[in-house]
């Protein structure tokens, strides 16, 4: 006689396997909000981790901000000239880039660069036990690379986004400088006339729920990461696409409650 | 080399009790009612083909894993009730040697030593927490490593610095998890000498997860046979590989051809 195990699913495979995949997730969401208000804080880790978020983006910040800067100016700058509008260029790119542009780019920059990088790095402690190790040793893991990292994320993202920001309003400048003579000052009190306190504080808070989800995402694929090395590149891939996918759809929830917001 | 000492083992002090213990990952049973008692300064050997459940079993005792059934008792204490604070309590007392050792990549050998140090012990200044660090490693004999990254270290390297990290707790109780596994036999007979030279030196109680009968033979008190999910043969290492059993004298021939 056959004395086999059969295995029994609520719905099917698929559909339980996405259930319980949201569960983990959602219970993995709830216990860094736990863990997050209970001490040790490990500040410290949290300097690091900012240091190691910032400082490596910069550089690919800078240059995107500033290509994104000049080629929005360049492609607007004839539409508005059939209109006879062009002196609302500065206006017109102040709000793109502060409303919309800096904020996106400098979350899907950190996505491919950041996210992917956490995904790796804890995928591949995971793996070789490292984790375990810290575990074992009552270290915290959860506490000491989770909640460190998506703070890290959380406050540094935000930064970087209004750094894109200027870069990019600068790199703006000088197409427009190269095309009529206008000083520094006057272009950005040009760009910043149209933008009001709301419209910042709602790119801020934007940013700081896209470094937020970044954060959480990397750690969630990384700290679950299974299937040896082959789980590592899968966590750092995963890590990334669903980062992206989350910033997009959070983009078009948070810009429909700030037009809610604005109405009222 | 430093030759194993068998000595009197006090019978009434348990350190570690398992009662009925059971575990699956689904659909495979891997432990089946497990029953051991490992007492204060013993070492014992757990042998067994690999997926036999033996790395299971010490992940079970150190509270990485959750048992399906069963009890485990470590210094008195019931792991499975233990809340987290409780159980970081009690693993402080429990030193843990992973089979690839399981160094931290990202910080060089001093750091490695020192993390587990300054995150337990608050009040530890950073010259003490280097200092025991220098002290650990001299015992290890690798004091010459410190500022080397895992990377650069070789096998037997890397599993002495494995060790010496989870002697910087002074535990009670050290796990083994495949020590010699690997290793070239003289590095093994390393490893074997500093098993023995941890147990006399600290006096710790050791589970040594094993394949290795030259390990098992040479560091340990008991050896504890685990086959299809359960202790098959506890006992010496005579008692235990005198047998009709074929699994067991299969294992046996196995290491002896090696």
């Amino acid at each position: 006689m056959m004395n086999k195990k059969v295995r029994k699913y609520v719905f099917s495979k698929v559909l339980d396997e996405y259930f319980s995949g949201n569960h983990k997730a959602y219970r993995f969401i709830a216990l860094f909000f736990k863990e997050l208000f209970k001490r040790p804080f490990h500040l410290r880790e949290v300097i690091n981790q900012c240091f190691e978020v910032g400082l490596k983006s910069l550089a690919l910040i800078s240059l995107t901000g500033f290509i994104v800067g000049i080629v929005f100016t360049k492609q607007s700058r004839p539409s508005l000239e059939e209109f006879g509008a062009t002196s609302w260029l500065p206006s017109l790119i102040g709000i793109a880039i502060i409303k919309a542009l800096g904020p996106l780019v400098t979350a899907l920059i950190c996505a491919g660069k950041v996210g992917s990088s956490i995904g790796a790095e804890l995928g591949s402690m995971r793996v070789t036990e490292q984790i375990d190790a810290m575990e074992v040793s009552a270290i915290n893991p959860f506490k000491y690379l989770v909640v460190t990292r998506v703070v890290a994320t959380t406050i540094t993202i935000p930064v970087l986004a209004l750094y894109c920001s200027f870069v990019a309003l600068y790199g703006s400048y000088l197409n427009v400088h190269a095309e009529e003579t206008s000083s520094l000052i006057s272009f950005y009190q040009s760009a910043f006339k149209t933008i009001n306190f709301l419209d910042i504080a709602i790119s801020v808070v934007k940013t700081i729920v896209y470094g937020f989800t970044i954060g959480i995402v990397g750690c969630y694929k990384g700290f679950n990461a299974t299937q040896g090395t082959r789980g590592v590149g899968k966590a750092a891939n995963q890590a990334v696409v669903l980062a992206m996918f989350l910033i997009f759809i959070e983009e078009v929830i948070i810009v429909q409650i700030a037009n809610w917001i604005r109405y009222f | 080399m430093q030759i194993f000492k068998p000595h009197v083992i006090n019978k009434e002090e348990s350190v570690i009790s398992i009662t009925g213990l059971y575990k699956s990952f689904d659909d495979l049973d891997v432990l089946k009612g497990i029953d051991f008692n490992l007492y204060k300064a013993e070492n014992v050997a757990v042998l067994g083909k690999s997926g036999s459940g033996k790395s299971v079993l010490i992940k079970i005792i150190v509270g990485l894993l959750k048992p399906d059934r069963g009890e485990v008792v470590v210094l008195g204490k019931h792991v499975n009730q233990l809340n987290r604070k409780e159980l970081d309590d009690l693993r402080l007392h429990i030193g843990f040697s992973f089979q690839n050792s399981a160094l931290y990549d990202s910080m060089n050998v001093l750091q490695n030593l020192t993390f587990p140090l300054t995150m337990n012990r608050k009040n530890l200044t950073k010259s003490e927490a280097n200092d025991a660090a220098e002290e650990i490693l001299d015992s290890v004999g690798l004091k010459d490593k410190l500022n080397q990254m895992p990377s650069d270290l070789s096998g037997g390297q890397r599993k002495r610095i494995g060790i010496a990290r989870t002697l910087i707790l002074k535990p009670q109780i050290m796990l083994y998890d495949e020590p010699t596994s690997g290793l070239d036999p003289v590095t093994s007979t390393e490893i074997i000498e500093l098993i023995n030279e941890v147990q006399q030196k600290y006096n710790t109680s050791s589970i040594i997860i094993t394949h290795d009968l030259t390990c098992a033979k040479n560091t340990s008190n008991r050896i504890a046979m685990l086959l299809d999910g359960r202790f098959l043969k506890i006992g010496k290492f005579d008692e235990v590989f005198d047998t009709d059993d074929e699994q067991v004298k299969g294992f046996f021939n196995y290491n002896f051809i090696q």
